[in-house]
């Protein structure tokens, strides 16, 4: 399942899409940890896969929760998108 | 001086139903589905996995509350009691808050799982215009959800925004759709960004000399390209199925089908019930389940 997290409004369009089938193979979920926020929680999704979710309460602040690892200038890669092994998650802005 | 009561324009019909032809005490298996959204609360009862009755109510103060509501509505129409049910499912806004719930399920599943029973299995794309919400979903032939989105931020685009501008024209809401199509040339969208904005631009249109009808064709404009960007973004493969309250807006819909290019499959089913309608199957699947006879889930 490809799962987008997050909104549009009229700032733009600010998604962290997952992809459940890569991300249900991941033992260890590493992106909850290595994200500075808390911007991820581990879920059992309706169909019995444990996998990487949004939290909630984050779900709506995704521009401002992700800021600090998205600087004006260069870009590093992002924590989260770095530490995931099977390349499940990517941000649409 | 006494003061008329204000209509409530916005207010749509509650109701509740049940198929005259079958009676509960005949199933081997009794499942509730109860969807507690942002607007509106439905209770559904499945009788073996097929659609028995259901019941629509506004959501109240409380999730608990709208719940008792919505099962009261279906209980009175079909005499069933909660100790006949063997199995509830809980989904939507309020679905954490229900503690006669055996089991909360999220809306884009039950969505998924209520739209491939009214649409069938070849429903492919399902678009959940909600009161609050709005969602883009994409299944497979058994309704299982293989990509979705949902954008809750803003209330341009939903059920919610529709009520304000209803209350605004002071045109009751079920007939914002016929109306819409009421004009002389189709409209520019008003703002699609904010229903704030949106009343306010739909106000400066009336003060510009627009009919109520043109303004409604403008803000059913703005709705459809809003949620067709959605759609774009999950991709929309036919068949395309649209649930939810805004589903019984004409105006809205065809505007959607013309953006996209795409028809929704028409239904002979309310699908303001598919949420809880999926919850329900989903309760019929998993009581099986829990009973040694293993569905899909």
């Amino acid at each position: 399942m490809i799962a987008h997290y997050g909104y549009q409004d009229a700032e733009g369009e600010f998604f962290i899409t997952i992809d459940t089938d890569r991300c249900g193979r991941c033992d260890g979920k590493p992106c909850v940890a290595a994200c500075p926020r808390g911007v991820f929680t581990v879920e059992e999704d309706p169909y019995g896969d444990t996998v990487v979710a949004v939290d909630d309460r984050r779900r709506k602040r995704l521009r401002y929760e992700c800021a600090g690892c998205k600087p004006a200038g260069d870009r590093p890669s992002l924590p989260c998108v770095r530490a995931c092994p099977w390349g499940a998650m990517t941000h649409s802005w | 001086m006494m003061m008329a009561p204000r209509q409530e324009y916005w207010r749509w019909a509650e109701g509740s139903w049940a198929d005259p032809d079958r009676h509960w005490k005949d199933a081997r298996v009794v499942t509730l589905g109860i969807d507690v959204g942002s607007v509106s609360s439905e209770a559904v009862v499945c009788l073996d996995g097929e659609l028995y009755a259901f019941s629509t109510v506004r959501t109240a103060a409380g999730s608990v509350e709208s719940a008792e509501n919505a099962m009261k509505g279906v209980f009175e129409r079909t005499g069933l009691r909660f100790d006949d049910i063997h199995y509830v499912v809980g989904t939507g806004y309020g679905r954490v808050n229900l503690p006669f719930a055996h089991k909360a399920i999220t809306e884009i599943a039950c969505h998924g799982r209520g739209a491939n029973y009214m649409g069938g299995p070849s429903v492919r794309t399902i678009l959940d215009m909600g009161g609050q919400d709005c969602k883009a979903i994409r299944v497979d032939e058994r309704g299982k959800v293989t990509n979705f989105l949902m954008n809750d931020k803003c209330a341009a685009g939903t059920g919610r925004g529709m009520e304000v501008i209803a209350d605004l024209l002071e045109v009751p809401i079920e007939e914002l759709g016929p109306r819409s199509f009421d004009i002389d040339e189709e409209p520019a969208a008003v703002s699609d960004v904010c229903v704030v904005f949106a009343k306010s631009e739909a106000m400066a249109r009336l003060k510009d000399g627009w009919s109520k009808n043109k303004v409604i064709a403008a803000y059913c404009r703005a709705m459809a390209e809003r949620v067709a960007a959605l759609l774009q973004r999950v991709g929309v493969e036919p068949e395309f199925f649209i649930t939810g309250g805004i589903s019984k807006n004409i105006g809205v819909v065809r505007r959607i089908e013309e953006i996209i290019g795409v028809k929704a499959l028409p239904t002979p089913y309310d699908t303001q019930i598919a949420g809880a309608l999926g919850a329900a199957l989903f309760a019929h699947a998993l009581y099986l389940k829990a009973r040694g006879k293993p569905q899909a889930a």
